[in-house]
């Protein structure tokens, strides 16, 4: 009961102390606390945002030329304790001073929809920053937008990354199956699933894997579903059509032979060798940070020997969103850094250009697509990867999100893996992903299986 | 010295299987460190027995991040540690000659309460544990990484199993007669015949404190109150841009080191207890 | 002073020894614990950000869990810990008698006890990594073994229950048995010189000694090791967490019950978690007391047995 009321009361709280914000605007508290993960955003900060005076040594304080200073906060991702101390500090919010309030917090795609769920009310519209995502936004890309969203389609954050995916492929292999490495010939080759599988044939005929293993297509699958995982409001866990097809078509390929079967899911020594110049696997599925910092760092030969092209359908993987708290005593700050950060063009063209992300600006990467003195690749032997992840970008139509998608994504390909490698059955694996599902959110009630 | 011929068998035998393990063993202290001399591209490629060029480089790496307290993080760790496992041992000393030594009402029931509880799994306990040290206000301080320890049940037992069979109570009551108090008693004669005991629980504590993850990680927040395990953390959480395995491995191995010196240091008391007189009845 | 003042005054100073445990006891444990027993009456998590409850529902999460594989998970980790406890034990004794054997000449015996103790100072979660990469489907171990010929089709380890159960096993105890080595060392030590000498004297051989003395005389030491290892087996989780991702895959074949409780943790589901450390606390509570009683009945330090044996065996010879 008292911990019911506690959540009462911070809402209560936090209705009231958004209002006072608002009056007491320019006479702002002296510390702004950011909660993230990692140093990603800090140093995009220091890059880009006009009014940062210096970091401390240790990275742990900016200070900004008005004296107000930025504590950085940071937990490991590691085992969920990111998540952890962020919800015990959102909980306490209501009760601790104003230089021990959480200001701004970052989320990951996989679970932004926990933070902006609009009964948890954690974190702020961007309308009561006095943001108007129609105006100062409009060059974003929609689907970061939606991301970002509530149920009720209310903005509560924003993102200067967003993670358009490619197929990015072997030029030898490309050379000695199809007999030319052209991205725009190739492309023509994976253009769809049905055009891919023919594709995959060929490749097989000459002793190669299209891609690495079944966990490189999930994310087209998965961005694609109709319904939200769970819908708002609802204790019914749907898994939807996409993701049976993913099963479906991914236990066809591993039968086919076009999967290596001796790689088991992503991130592990197998799915790294399968990078490497001794490898048989003709491309891979990855957004730009995934070719610059993991496929580039696993290829042990020549730059210029990898391309990329459109893959079979759009999607998205990965991003961070930086979200307002409620109860923030430093909104105008924190308005300030969201803007900076996330809405000015030119800045996030410079963190393209110095720290290689696609970024939130949709005339900014439409520029980035042909300047190609700026910003083609030397590992893609001189190709300018924007022009091929621009229109991606622009195509990707965000599947319907929900605070469950963490884990559903994680235990759905989990599970599934068992029966993909024909350890369990059809079934087994099914009533594993439920048993899973209920012991990570007891408030589910019900799977229902679509056919 | 008569049954030599067996004895040589023996030993014969008592080498290979101790080459045997310890090969095993060595084998994947090894790999960490060969590890720990490879770039992180060579480590994206692979495995390899031989190692690479990279040690300084990535000792440098860690050592000089700013962003990165090693030095700081290694102090705490000594800090907690060194204090665990000397309160640790004294206090369940202490509390193991109280129940073994002396008759009183309660120490049957004492002594199963200890024995109950040295079965409840820490995992469970830590949220309410969390709620507790930060109504204390100890939340993001050393101290609740240590003071706890001074109730460790499996600590105390393995000194009371110990006590049963190696303190003799004629030796107390010797003490007595000689007009020894009983703190001077238990300091003086007890513990020196405890040494072993103590020394081997020192270094286990000592360990299982340096490698723990899971309540430090709870409990410190700031940047200059955090242990090893936290920073290996850290340094596995980095982004996909600063993420960098081999800095991993060098710190796994650095961190590595200060426990085999106080290893090296308690496990001379081990070996001295055999020369030990006091035990002789 | 009169004897009985004097033993009155001495039962004061037990109290003073156990007080600070128990003090300390109290606050740092108990209280969470109070806490963790009352809420697996109750149904409390959190469903994202927001908090469930605490809500009574009587023994429902306890009904609930009986319901649930909880009993397999029980099985699997009985499995895993005999896998990596028998060995353990058995190479941890016969080193810690080689060892403290003074007939019995070792060359680097000081190296040996170092080399075998290092497994244990490599944090768990770091020696599962290094495990994953080497049994992995293209890692080095395959290689080895491909290239002595030993084997033809790369071996999927961590893909059947057997290998993944195997390598579980083998980590604990390449990782424990250097620790309970030490622990038995000491305990050998512990023993009085004299009765050594009195055996040697006596004739005895290297396995009589071990049967009739060390084994007799060590006895409280051993039930500590079996019930803490009991303990620790209950308790297992960083290994199989992190070589089989927290899924205990395959098929949930080695998911452990801490590994099942700390799903429950992950979704902040105190009632379920309490509930569940409510039934681990009774089983290994049951599992220990038995232990106890049967390595401890009524000869509290086995002199008794030893002189017993030792009797007997005196019989024999001058039979």
């Amino acid at each position: 009961m008292k911990k019911k009321l506690l959540v009462m009361l911070l809402a209560a709280a936090v209705t009231t102390g958004t209002m006072a914000g608002s009056v007491y605007a320019g006479d702002e508290g002296k510390v702004i606390n950011i909660y993230s993960w990692n140093n990603e955003f800090r140093e995009r900060v220091e890059a880009v945002y006009s009014e940062v005076e210096k970091t401390s040594d240790d990275g742990t304080v900016t200070t900004l030329k008005d004296g107000t200073e930025i504590h950085w906060i940071i937990n490991p991702n590691q085992d969920g304790v990111y998540q952890q101390k962020l919800d015990e500090a959102l909980l306490r919010q209501a009760d601790v001073s104003d230089d021990e309030k959480v200001d701004i917090f970052l989320s990951e795609t996989d679970y932004v929809n926990k933070y902006t769920d609009a009964d948890a009310g954690v974190a702020m519209p961007l309308t009561d920053l006095g943001i108007d995502p129609e105006t100062d936004l409009a060059d974003q890309y929609s689907f970061t937008k939606t991301t970002a969203s509530d149920q009720d389609g209310v903005q509560r954050g924003s993102t200067w990354q967003c993670c358009p995916g490619l197929l990015v492929y072997r030029r030898d292999i490309a050379m000695d199956v199809f007999g030319t490495d052209d991205p725009e010939a190739v492309g023509e080759k994976v253009k769809d699933w049905d055009t891919i599988k023919a594709t995959a044939e060929e490749l097989k005929a000459k002793g190669y894997y299209t891609f690495s293993s079944y966990a490189d297509t999930f994310r087209l699958y998965g961005n694609s579903i109709e319904e939200s995982w769970v819908a708002p409001g609802e204790t019914t866990l749907k898994v939807d059509q996409k993701i049976m097809d993913w099963v479906k078509d991914s236990k066809e390929w591993l039968d086919a032979g076009y999967f290596d079967k001796t790689v088991k899911g992503q991130w592990n020594d197998d799915w790294n060798k399968s990078m490497g110049s001794a490898s048989k696997v003709f491309g891979f599925l990855l957004p730009a940070w995934g070719i610059d910092f993991v496929l580039s760092k696993n290829w042990d030969g020549d730059e210029g020997a990898w391309a990329v092209t459109n893959p079979p359908q759009e999607y998205n993987w990965g991003g961070s969103y930086v979200h307002a708290c409620e109860g923030t005593d430093n909104p105008e700050h924190v308005k300030d850094i969201i803007l900076a950060l996330t809405a000015d063009k030119e800045n996030l063209l410079k963190i393209s250009r110095e720290k290689s992300d696609f970024t939130n600006t949709l005339s900014g990467m439409q520029e980035a697509a042909s300047d190609d003195e700026n910003f083609s690749s030397a590992f893609l032997g001189g190709q300018n990867p924007f022009k091929y992840f621009a229109p991606v970008a622009e195509n990707i139509k965000i599947a319907p999100l929900s605070a469950y998608d963490q884990g559903c994504v994680e235990l759905i390909q989990n599970t599934f893996g068992d029966y993909l490698q024909d350890k369990v059955d059809f079934d087994t694996a099914k009533a594993n992903f439920e048993t899973a599902i209920i012991e990570r959110y007891p408030d589910i009630t019900e799977i229902q299986w679509a056919e | 010295m008569k049954s030599k011929k067996p004895n040589r068998v023996q030993s014969i035998v008592a080498h290979i299987v101790l080459i045997l393990l310890s090969f095993m063993c060595l084998f994947f202290f090894y790999i960490l460190i060969v590890n720990s001399t490879r770039s992180h591209a060579d480590l994206q490629k692979g495995f390899s027995a031989l190692p690479g060029k990279y040690f300084l480089q990535n000792l440098k790496n860690v050592a000089n991040d700013g962003t990165f307290p090693m030095f700081r993080g290694i102090l705490n760790s000594l800090i907690v540690s060194g204090c665990t496992a000397a309160i640790c041992t004294y206090f369940s000393s202490l509390t193991a000659y109280g129940i073994y030594a002396y008759d009183f009402k309660m120490k049957k029931a004492a002594f199963t309460f200890i024995m109950a509880i040295l079965v409840m799994p820490t995992q469970v306990t830590a949220m309410g544990f969390l709620r507790l040290i930060t109504k204390m206000g100890m939340y993001d301080s050393l101290l609740p990484l240590i003071i706890p320890s001074i109730a460790s049940p499996a600590v105390f037992y393995f000194m009371y199993s110990y006590l049963q069979s190696s303190l003799p109570l004629s030796l107390v009551e010797a003490a007595r007669i000689d007009g020894c108090g009983e703190f001077r008693t238990f300091n003086q004669i007890v513990l020196p015949i405890m040494k072993p005991a103590i020394a081997v629980q020192a270094i286990f504590t000592f360990v299982g404190s340096w490698n723990n993850y899971f309540v430090p990680a709870l409990v410190i927040q700031s940047k200059d109150k955090m242990t090893v395990p936290i920073l290996i953390a850290t340094l596995r959480g980095a982004d996909y841009m600063n993420f960098d395995s081999a800095k991993i491995y060098m710190m796994i191995t650095v961190a590595i080191v200060p426990i085999i010196i106080v290893y090296l240091l308690l496990s001379k008391y081990i070996i001295a207890g055999i020369t030990l007189g006091g035990v002789k009845e | 002073m009169t004897k009985k003042r004097k033993s009155i005054s001495y039962a004061k100073w037990g109290y003073i020894f156990i007080l600070p445990f128990f003090l300390c006891y109290f606050i740092f444990s108990l209280i969470p614990l109070a806490d963790t027993i009352r809420y697996s009456f109750f149904e409390y998590y959190r469903s994202g950000i927001k908090e469930i409850g605490p809500n009574f529902i009587g023994m429902e999460n306890y009904a609930s869990l009986l319901q649930s594989d909880m009993l397999k998970y029980g099985i699997n980790t009985l499995i895993l810990w005999v896998i990596g406890f028998i060995p353990q034990i058995v190479v941890a004794l016969l080193l810690a008698v080689w060892f403290t054997d003074i007939r019995l000449k070792i060359h680097g015996k000081q190296f040996f006890k170092v080399v075998i103790y290092l497994p244990n100072l490599i944090m768990a979660s770091a020696f599962a990594m290094l495990f994953f990469t080497m049994f992995s489907t293209n890692g080095p171990i395959n290689s080895i073994l491909m290239g002595a010929g030993i084997i033809k089709e790369r071996i999927d380890f961590m893909g059947t229950a057997f290998g993944t159960r195997s390598l579980v096993g083998f980590m604990n105890f390449l990782m424990w048995f250097g620790n309970t080595t030490i622990m038995l060392m000491a305990a050998i030590m512990g023993i009085s010189v004299d009765i050594f000498e009195a055996s040697e004297l006596d004739g005895c051989n290297s396995l009589k000694r071990f049967y009739y003395i060390i084994l007799p005389l060590i006895r409280p030491i051993l039930a500590y090791t079996l019930i803490t290892a009991i303990i620790g087996g209950l308790q297992m989780f960083d290994v199989p967490q992190i070589l089989t991702n927290g899924q205990g895959n395959p098929n949930r074949t080695s998911m452990t019950l801490i590994m099942f409780l700390n799903n429950h943790l992950k979704s902040k589901n105190y009632g379920m978690a309490g509930a569940l450390s409510v039934y681990l606390f009774i089983v290994s509570g049951i599992l220990c007391f038995f232990v106890y009683r049967m390595t401890n009945d009524n000869d509290p330090d086995g002199s008794k047995a030893a002189a017993k044996r030792k009797a007997k065996e005196e019989r024999r010879r001058r039979r």
